[in-house]
């Protein structure tokens, strides 16, 4: 196992690709204990169906990606927020709309500018070989801010997350806190999106947040349940990868999935005695 | 001066008005007292007077001195939170508005004595989402209880409610009332008792149409309607 390890970590992609999943894994999975109990999971969906549009874009035209890729993907994630909130449309909907429209932006930029169609896959599905020094230092940045955020406002966070309307009548910004979390949400997708492809990255916010909630009822379990396991998730799917040459991004997934099943199976056991 | 002035404030949901021409004052130690039938617009007024919802016409005046997180709330029982994974404690806990990050002993003692008075002690460490309604309604309202210095505005407090538990709340809202000299805004369909404890009554019906003390009010047509009087409507 050691060994394993140390082999795996004499690569430099593999380096990267450890330490930007690992701050990814664990931002997305605390972001996401907010973002499903308030029902604003597809928001993660719907960034990174922009992010990959925003991508495909900033490769096409020669720009930086991160440079690009991130300030849209925030744009989109505050005005998704605000689709969400309003109840005149349909959130949902809108999202839907959106993120297809994203996509479908970024299949015709690649086509159009690549002739192999492989590439598209690399985007869509992730890749452990593309991480940048750039992301790797983003990363750290990103994964210090969201820790320190929710260590500090940890109460807050919960109390917004709790009840908004009581939260906004007792004198709390919620606007800042949303504010807050669409744009951490934001930048964690454009991260995690080119290790775990922008079909899978979503999954990272839903399934830690999901499986800590089968077998936890209170807020500070959950929260730290759904962090550990997205680590977990993590090393495991990453491991595997190497071992058996699966792509990154779905052995992740995939782990995750398992996690799930498991945490379910023992809630039943649980509840049945 | 008033706590909270309201001066001839309008209140509309996609352009429909649904509450207009609504005026009064409410005083440090005031006690009023909101009646009115199903959609007549008592809530309404009450998240205008939190800020949750922006009147379309008049205005609605907070005291220089009185911070929105120096108001307790009660929210009308909703069922979004039913599947929240949360400990009693932890939502009581989140009612306390203290400038620092983290929770003083001070707070933390707070907490606990608000959960003294509504004898949910006990189930300080069970899961909000298995508790029964009434001692859902409980934790929310000693939730409030720890948001509140000055003000507290109650949406329907005794709704789910068994008759002495109900009965106990009236007295400590009454207590808090009296003793800290707490402003208490209360919503309420339990007409006759609210108006034994208010100081001031006032009916909704899109309108006010009763606005003064508890005594008058229970002479008038709309009171002694709704009191459960004989009435036509
Ligand atoms: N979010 C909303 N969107 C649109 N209309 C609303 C909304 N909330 C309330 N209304 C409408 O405003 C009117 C007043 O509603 P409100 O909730 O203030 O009534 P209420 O007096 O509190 O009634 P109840 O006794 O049933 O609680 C109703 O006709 C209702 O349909
Ligand atoms: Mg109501």
């Amino acid at each position: 196992m050691f060994e394993l390890l140390n082999e795996m970590l004499s690569y430099t992609f593999i380096q990267r690709a450890m330490i930007v999943g690992s701050i990814v894994s664990l931002a997305a999975a605390l972001l996401g204990v907010s973002l499903v109990l308030k029902r604003y999971s597809m928001i993660g969906d719907g960034l990174s169906h922009v992010g990959f549009g925003a991508l495909a874009i900033a490769m096409a035209l020669g720009w930086a990606p991160l440079a690009f890729t991130v300030p849209v993907v925030i744009i989109a994630a505050l005005l998704l927020l605000r689709l969400s909130e309003s109840s005149k449309i349909k959130g949902d909907a809108a999202i839907g709309m959106i993120a297809t429209a994203a996509l479908a932006i970024g299949v015709t930029v690649i086509s159009l500018t690549r002739s192999a169609n492989a590439d598209v896959s690399g985007y869509l599905f992730g890749s452990i070989l593309v991480i940048s020094k750039d992301e790797v230092t983003l990363s750290l940045i990103l994964g210090g801010a969201v820790l320190i955020l929710f260590v500090l406002f940890y109460r807050r966070i919960f109390t917004v997350t709790f009840d908004e309307a009581f939260a906004k009548a007792t004198g709390l910004n919620t606007g800042l806190y949303n504010t807050l979390i669409a744009v951490l949400t934001a930048v964690t997708i454009v991260l995690g999106m080119r290790l775990m492809g922008a079909m899978l990255i979503s999954s990272l916010v839903i399934f830690p947040a999901l499986t800590a909630m089968r077998l936890h009822k209170r807020f500070l379990s959950v929260t730290l349940t759904a962090a550990i396991v997205s680590l977990v998730s993590f090393l495991i799917g990453i491991i595997l990868s190497y071992l058996f040459s699966t792509p990154a991004g779905a052995s992740v997934v995939l782990v995750n999935a398992a996690f799930f099943l498991v945490f379910s199976l023992i809630a039943r056991i649980r509840n049945r005695s | 001066m008033p706590l909270i002035s309201v001066k001839d404030a309008a209140f509309a949901y996609d352009g429909q008005i649904v509450l207009s021409k609504v005026s009064f004052d409410v005083n440090p130690g005031d006690y009023l007292c909101v009646v009115g039938e199903n959609g007549s617009g008592k809530s309404t007024l009450m998240k205008g007077l939190l800020g949750l919802v922006k009147p379309v016409k008049g205005s609605i005046t907070l005291a220089d001195g009185l911070n929105r997180d120096e108001i307790g709330y009660l929210p009308q029982q909703n069922l979004t939170q039913r599947d929240f994974p949360a400990s009693v404690r932890e939502v009581v806990e989140s009612g306390i508005r203290s400038r620092s990050l983290f929770l003083t002993r001070e707070d933390k003692e707070r907490a606990d004595a608000m959960m003294g008075l509504m004898e949910i002690g006990q189930l300080k460490h069970r899961s909000f989402m298995e508790l029964s309604g009434g001692q859902r309604q409980r934790v929310l309202l000693a939730r409030a209880l720890c948001a509140t210095k000055k003000l507290l505005l109650l949406d329907e407090p005794t709704a789910g409610l068994d008759p002495v538990v109900a009965r106990d709340l009236y007295k400590t809202i009454q207590k808090i009332n009296q003793e800290n000299g707490i402003a208490i805004i209360m919503i309420s369909h339990d007409v006759h008792t609210a108006a034994q404890y208010a100081t001031h009554m006032l009916h909704l019906r899109q309108t006010p149409l009763f606005y003064g003390k508890p005594d008058e009010y229970l002479s008038t047509y709309h009171g002694q309607c709704f009191a459960g009087g004989v009435c036509c409507v």
